[in-house]
């Protein structure tokens, strides 16, 4: 799956003949003197660019093709505000104005192995990896929807069978004992047990036959439990969870954030394959909270 | 022998007036109530008086596809007996944030004056529209005889509107909703179809993003026996997709949920027993989160199919390679553009009928490579039926185009966005006249265009020479001056729409076009080189054109930075919102 790379890092305009450097500066500076419209952001007094239509007969070099607006401009060094893309991930429809003139080089990260072999291949080319890819409103022209919609199956792609913490989305397997499939929650969408435990009933009601009750918030140390329970078969379920080492315990053990933090996956196993879980569970909650305390 | 028949010479013959041709009025109208091209009635309306006034009465569907070109009160003055609209509002860079909210394009006015008029309204289609909750609701209360409501592109409304349709049109078949900006307040609209109402044959909501409640999407199904489009939203799993498709083997197009869920074996052949029921089914799309995993259960009505939407999977060429050797039959196929080259040779190897392709980018921004100039030649190689491409990439070579020009001649829409903005070819360093060149010196049918890359003068010199069929053309950050937009004004005569932005044409260039402006549905022009005075110069010289400048905030005035000019006979907009000026 391909990575939305963020920054990208820049080497600046080598000492290379004058064709070379005009062509970066065209390459660099593409999107500077667009007088982007500021749609939502409405930015007020920004500075159009002097528009000098640049004309050649016969023969047109593309250095000098004049192809930009502004190239003379760009070729006389005048200041250009940089339009510089944060998050490439974000939806086109606002343009950052820098508002100051930036130079042209941005912190350096890895640059992207493709682009490298790139430049072996085109020696006019001196950057090997790209400029920071300025946004545009509107450009490319891709409908809102395709785009937001985009966004979202990247982040979810990424994060398959994975945590991630603090991105926004954490989401783990929740299996059920007898259900025919697999159910995927983000765990940052809920604040406490009780939330996720009602999500989780709503969501694995079908499988259970006939009717159930909610469950017991039963306080233990200040922290809350919750069943599912199957009262035609008469059995009863257990939410369980496997932690970051690998050891399966009943959830509402840990205080909420300890849990969040340590969860890899959940199964709601029959109670009576749970036993054994509490007493460890508690153990090594007493455990780590010693060893926070120390 | 119909008394009312006035001989009228047939215009252009000469004909003595004493040998008059008559038509009885009920011949006319029974011929005429055989065509149903707007073109065709278009055609037919200017030949004579008689002739204008059987058809216009005897006009059933109109479309208008710029709702500022005429006002509802004409329309409905001249047709009196129309059961269909389609109406089409902004302009298309209004899709990519190019024209700002509250620009107007209201579907209220018109639904005022047809709940009059056209009280045994039918149909209506939308694109680009603004529609409220409301408005949604006026329609569902003041036409009784409604059936089909298609919004695409449109923004404005919420659920509750949709809500207001599914209580009160008692005779619904078609509800299709696409890509539009909508307040997605959840809530179960589905719900509100009255359990009597079985008479539904499109249902289209793949683009909501809420759930939706399963039990009454499930018994709405169940109870349409002639559904034969659905198209769920992403909420839809794979199994309750299963439940909808036992319920439903006749759907013709589908649409499906999220693949997301890991299913058991039991179930997973619970699903493809249900997808090789459906013996009708020609379209599939959606397949949201799909993967290697589930993909398979398609297989069994892959051979039927003739058009594939994978635009929404973000799937690889091993994936795509697994359904197309089994879909020889596509003729229409969109992907994204993680399937890469490799992906697209696949395309070549098993799609000889292939007609529409087209590659959307997973990460517009992202530079990692996608697919290039190769896959684009691999597509042409394998499918030289191919008339209709959009591809997006990242790099693009002449030489790939040229070759692309020569295997598929046929090109009508040629529509290639090489994403960063003046990207010259990437071997040679040139500029990409020669390619667009090549197609349209190649592709004589050609109707519609949108150029991309570094692009001088010379890339529009042949546009205008060479592009005689030439109907819409999107031009971005191309040319070197206003000879350029010059030579397209000049040199194609069918022009109908015409959208700029970000290029060196200013008032020269606009002005070059007064010719075209008559004949054209409109031209847009954002962040050119037009001043005000060149605008106002244009208004002047043609009154039955608007010339629009939508003002920015704190920008030069003398400039004149969005500019749409439109012909119309309807005058300047009443509706015009401050920012936008009439000159």
């Amino acid at each position: 799956m391909s990575v939305s790379i963020k920054e990208h890092d820049y080497i600046g305009l080598s000492e290379a003949n004058m064709e070379k450097q005009a062509y970066e500066m065209i390459y660099n500076n593409k999107d500077l003197n667009l007088k982007a419209t500021e749609l939502r952001l409405g930015l007020p007094g920004s500075e159009s660019p002097e528009r000098e239509v640049v004309v050649h007969g016969g023969a047109i070099k593309i250095m000098m093709a004049g192809a930009k607006r502004g190239f003379s401009d760009a070729i006389n060094g005048g200041s250009r505000k940089w339009a510089y893309a944060g998050d490439g991930g974000q939806e086109v429809g606002s343009v950052k104005h820098s508002g100051q003139e930036t130079d042209v080089s941005v912190s350096p990260v890895p640059a992207l192995p493709e682009r490298k072999t790139q430049v072996s291949a085109k020696p006019n080319r001196q950057i090997s990896s790209p400029a920071p890819k300025q946004q545009v409103v509107g450009w490319p022209p891709i409908r809102s929807f395709r785009k937001n919609t985009m966004a979202v199956s990247q982040t979810k792609n990424e994060e398959e069978g994975d945590q991630k913490m603090g991105s926004g989305c954490l989401y783990v397997k929740v299996s059920m004992d007898g259900a025919p499939y697999l159910r995927k929650v983000d765990l940052e969408i809920y604040s406490c047990y009780l939330d996720l435990s009602s999500a989780l009933e709503k969501m694995f009601s079908c499988f259970t036959i006939g009717q159930y009750g909610s469950h017991g918030v039963r306080t233990r140390e200040g922290l809350s439990e919750s069943r599912l329970m199957d009262l035609l078969h008469g059995s009863e379920y257990v939410l369980t969870y496997e932690d970051k080492d690998g050891d399966w315990m009943l959830v509402g053990d840990v205080p909420w954030d300890m849990f969040i933090a340590s969860c890899k996956r959940m199964r709601i196993m029959k109670s009576s394959d749970a036993i054994g879980l509490a007493p460890r569970a508690m153990e090594k909650c007493r455990n780590r909270t010693e060893a926070d305390n120390e | 022998m119909d008394p009312a028949a006035t001989g009228v010479t047939v215009a252009g013959t000469g004909a003595d007036p004493a040998k008059t041709t008559m038509f009885p009025e009920e011949f006319l109208k029974r011929t005429f109530s055989l065509i149903n091209s707007d073109k065709d009635r278009n055609s037919v309306s200017l030949v004579c008086k008689d002739w204008y006034n059987v058809e216009r009465m005897s006009r059933r569907h109109v479309s208008i596809r710029n709702c500022y070109s005429v006002s509802p009160e004409i329309v409905t003055a001249r047709f009196p007996a129309i059961r269909s609209v389609t109406l089409k509002g902004k302009p298309r860079f209004s899709d990519f944030n190019l024209v700002p909210d509250d620009w107007g394009a209201d579907v209220q006015p018109w639904l005022n004056v047809f709940a009059t008029a056209y009280p045994f309204l039918e149909e209506l289609r939308l694109k680009r529209m603004a529609v409220s909750d409301e408005s949604l609701e006026f329609l569902a209360l003041n036409f009784d005889d409604f059936k089909a409501l298609s919004m695409l592109s449109c923004e404005g409304f919420s659920t509750l509107g949709l809500e207001a349709i599914a209580t009160h049109c008692k005779n619904l078949t078609e509800l299709d909703i696409q890509e539009n900006g909508i307040d997605d307040l959840g809530g179960d609209w589905l719900s509100y179809f009255p359990e009597n109402l079985t008479s539904l044959e499109v249902l289209n909501f793949s683009t909501l993003t809420s759930e939706v409640s399963f039990d009454a999407l499930e018994s709405l199904v169940s109870r349409c026996k002639s559904l034969r489009v659905l198209k769920v939203n992403r909420k839809i799993n794979l199994e309750q997709l299963g439940k909808l498709l036992v319920l439903a083997p006749q759907l013709i197009e589908l649409g499906t949920g999220t693949f997301l869920e890991e299913l058991v074996s039991g179930s997973v052949n619970g699903l493809e027993n249900a997808f090789s029921k459906c013996g009708n089914l020609v379209t599939l799309s959606s397949f949201w989160d799909a993967t290697l995993l589930h993909l398979p259960v398609v297989y069994p009505v892959c051979g039927n199919l003739t058009f594939l939407n994978l635009s929404y999977a973000n799937i690889g060429p091993d994936e795509l390679e697994q359904i197309l050797s089994r879909s020889k039959r596509l003729v229409r196929l969109w992907v994204v553009d993680t399937v890469g080259d490799k992906g697209l040779e696949a395309v070549g190897s098993h799609c000889p009928l292939l007609e529409e392709l087209r590659v959307f980018p997973v990460d517009p921004f992202d530079q990692q490579l996608g697919v290039t100039d190769s896959g684009l030649v691999a597509v042409s190689k394998g499918c030289p039926k191919l008339h209709y491409i959009l591809y997006f990439c990242q790099r693009m070579t002449n030489a790939a185009v040229i070759t692309v020009a020569q295997n598929c001649p046929n090109f009508t829409h040629f529509r290639l966005c090489i994403m960063n903005p003046s990207e010259p070819d990437y071997l040679t360093n040139e500029p990409m006249d020669e390619a667009f060149g090549a197609i349209v010196k190649t592709c004589t049918k050609l109707q519609r265009l949108s150029v991309s890359g570094l692009l001088t003068d010379l890339a529009f010199e042949y546009i205008g020479r060479y592009a005689k069929n030439l109907e819409t053309l999107s031009v971005a950050f191309a040319g070197d001056s206003d000879l350029g937009m010059e030579y397209v004004m000049r040199g194609c005569p069918k022009l109908k729409r015409v959208e700029i932005r970000d290029c060196p044409f200013g008032d020269s260039a606009l002005l070059s076009g007064l010719t075209q402006y008559e004949s054209m549905r409109s031209l847009w022009m954002s962040d050119c080189n037009v001043t005000m005075d060149g605008c106002k110069k244009l208004a002047e010289e043609m009154s039955w054109l608007n010339v629009e400048v939508i003002k920015d905030e704190g920008g030069d005035d003398r400039l004149a930075n969005k500019v749409y000019v439109y012909r119309t006979v309807a005058g300047p907009r009443k509706d015009a919102p401050p920012f936008v000026v009439t000159l």
